[in-house]
């Protein structure tokens, strides 16, 4: 199940194919290659023309035409029931609504309309449409642009909730989740849009439920979502130059959740930490820990501990945003605290 | 009075079985209600018959309708099988939906029913979605969606009315405006008395019809069907209805003043038209029009009753 993902070798069987982007631009690739092999794929959402604040969609307009990639009012209830409605007549939309935050205005037609159609519909309708978006805190942009609200979503049967950690995944989890029959939400982060890492190309897809395990390790499990993925990579680094050799798991697709990785993880180092952006409170770690304390209660030496953001709205101001902001620092103090160690 | 000439008597005679088809499933659904043989929150559609019936019957299958929470007679007028439509209102294995959705949620695919939604406002920018196919697979099919006068004072109708005006979609929207939203009159929610008024500004041919009058719903509808048809874009149809029940099956309905059998006897879209009929000479009073109907919704009540619970929810329905 979860391993580090090959990269793919080319035609002839020698180096591996790939192409050293940041995540914007792997984005805006897998779309664009998505939209030439199958033509009921199209985009729409505001200023998606002009490439987005983030360029996620920069330069699809030129090669794919307006009718293809839509540019929307400011109208997220209504659009995101347009790319229902569009998905349940055979297309296959890929939604961007701008902020994450502001998801809250399509919700209905998120929850009630997108990820129920199948199931009410007793399988007749299918709703194969991807809804991209971007949450996380770091820019300064204060408390209605920077919330990570993935909890809600993995709350709500029927959706497909993916959290992408760097380039590589942001493309290969986009491709499957544009292929995916019903209705995918893939959250990403706008702190990782511009870091560069090597991209397989052509992108190749990735399956959704798959964890990757990113670095081995024997003593403490460490699954971290998103940005909290690096976040937790430097924590090990650090913990790794005391001695201790921490694993790090990252999800990649919350819902289906690969949980067979995690507590086969957890089953061998018998500790484990859960880390996201996220408020702590009501937060995906508190899904994560309780299914593992069920699945391997046995095997844990120590109580599930979670890093999270404190249970508050972002502050603006940049010395209490970082205050806010939970890191390596945080991860490394729980790890510590799973191995009964107070950190230095 | 009546443009009821002006429509071919093969046609009325159409409209005037599927009001009946409706009329007879929706009665005999309040009493199954009552008996607790159908589940969950039951709307029905009694007097309103002659909107769904006008609309529906002018489209072909593959045009879409979406509707709202009082969807009974639109789907069964759009080719929605009887007797699968009850045992789904039933909650039966063999319904619509395998028993998952229930009357608020019906769907047929098959005859382009794409469904009622418990949500209101919530279906009107799913037409558009579908309309937006249609154009973008070349297809001159249109998509429908029934919302009720309730729905206008969701900001979700504004923004699907500008996407649509702006994108000159295929899609027609069909209010039927009953005066009465839930349980509370229009002129308390809004200062806007006709539906049509609300979309002023945007580019859309709009008509407000009396919807009891079956012929000029089938009239006016036929234009505007046409022009979308052609690509000439959306329009907005108002029908001025009369909902005769509750808002909701055991509603009390302390809220409005009932109407008196006089005045719906000459309101009733169903008895208008068979007037009309006898009048012009295209009924001759041997017809069996209501009695099919009744005959047909008792088979179906039959069907749907031998149809078995659903054992279990199927593992792929996710």
């Amino acid at each position: 199940m979860g391993t580090v993902e090959p990269l793919p070798v080319d035609r002839a069987g020698g180096a591996p194919m790939t192409a050293e982007l940041t995540c914007a631009k792997a984005i805006s690739t897998t779309i664009a290659q998505a939209m030439r092999a199958d033509p009921d794929v199209f985009v729409l959402g505001e200023d998606v023309s002009a490439g987005g604040p983030f360029t996620t969609t920069a330069g699809l307009v030129e090669e794919f035409g307006a009718a293809r990639v839509i540019d929307t009012p400011i109208s997220e209830a209504a659009i995101c029931g347009v790319a229902v409605g569009a998905a349940q007549s055979g297309l296959r939309p890929v939604l961007e609504i701008m902020y994450v935050d502001f998801i809250t205005l399509a919700l209905d037609q998120l929850v009630n309309q997108a990820a129920k159609a199948h199931f009410m519909s007793g399988g007749q309708l299918t709703v194969p449409m991807v809804l991209r978006t971007q949450g996380g805190a770091g820019q300064r942009a204060a408390a209605q642009h920077s919330q990570s609200l993935e909890a809600w979503l993995t709350h709500v049967p029927g959706l497909t909730v993916v959290m992408p950690s760097g380039a590589a995944d942001a493309a290969g989890l986009l491709a499957s989740a544009i292929a995916s029959p019903g209705p995918v939400v893939v959250v990403e982060n706008k702190v990782l849009y511009f870091r560069r890492e090597p991209v397989p190309d052509p992108v190749q897809p990735i399956p959704l439920g798959e964890a990757a395990v990113r670095r081995p390790g024997r003593d403490v499990t460490v699954v971290a979502l998103s940005r909290m993925v690096g976040e937790a990579l430097a924590a090990a680094d650090e913990l790794a130059a005391e001695g201790i050799e921490v694993e790090v798991i990252d999800p990649r697709t919350l819902v289906p959740l690969d949980l067979e990785t995690i507590v086969e993880s957890v089953r061998r180092t018998n500790r484990l930490v859960v880390a996201h952006e996220a408020v702590l409170h009501g937060g995906f770690g508190a899904e994560v820990a309780a299914a593992v304390q069920h699945a391997a209660f046995d095997d844990l030496d120590a109580p599930v501990e979670r890093v999270g953001a404190p249970f508050q709205p972002i502050p603006l101001s940049p010395p209490l945003e970082d205050a806010y902001l939970p890191g390596a620092a945080e991860i490394r103090a729980a790890v510590l605290a799973t191995l009964g160690r107070v950190p230095a | 009075m009546t443009t009821a000439v002006s429509v071919d008597t093969e046609v009325l005679r159409d409209l005037l079985a599927t009001m009946w088809r409706i009329r007879a499933f929706e009665e005999r659904v309040g009493a199954l209600k009552r008996a607790d043989e159908v589940h969950g929150l039951i709307h029905l559609s009694i007097g309103g018959e002659g909107v769904a019936a006008a609309v529906c019957r002018q489209l072909r299958d593959d045009d879409a309708v979406y509707s709202g929470h009082r969807a009974h007679g639109h789907a069964l007028a759009k080719g929605a099988p009887l007797h699968r439509t009850m045992a789904e209102l039933m909650g039966r294995e063999g319904g619509l939906c395998q028993g998952m959705g229930g009357s608020m949620h019906l769907v047929d695919v098959a005859h382009g029913f794409l469904g009622a939604t418990g949500v209101v406002g919530g279906n009107i920018p799913l037409a558009l979605g579908s309309a937006l196919a249609a154009r973008q697979k070349d297809s001159d099919a249109v998509t429908v969606v029934f919302f009720g006068d309730g729905a206008v004072q969701a900001g979700l109708f504004t923004e699907s009315v500008n996407l649509a005006t702006l994108w000159r979609l295929p899609v027609l929207l069909v209010c039927e405006n009953n005066g009465f939203a839930e349980f509370t009159p229009r002129s308390a929610h809004t200062t806007v008395e006709r539906v049509s008024d609300v979309v002023g500004p945007y580019p859309l041919p709009r008509q407000t019809v009396d919807g009891n009058e079956v012929a000029d719903v089938w009239t006016a509808f036929s234009g505007l069907l046409a022009r979308a048809r052609a690509g000439e874009g959306p329009a907005l149809l108002e029908c001025l209805t009369h909902r005769l029940r509750g808002h909701y099956e055991g509603d009390p309905d302390r809220y409005r003043e009932a109407v008196s059998t006089e005045d719906w006897q000459r309101k009733d879209p169903i008895l208008r038209l068979q007037r009309a009929g006898h009048d012009a000479g295209w009924l001759t009073g041997s017809e069996s029009f209501e009695a099919d109907a009744r005959a047909e919704v008792e088979e179906a009540v039959t069907w749907a009753r031998s149809s078995p619970f659903p054992s279990t929810v199927p593992g792929e329905l996710r």
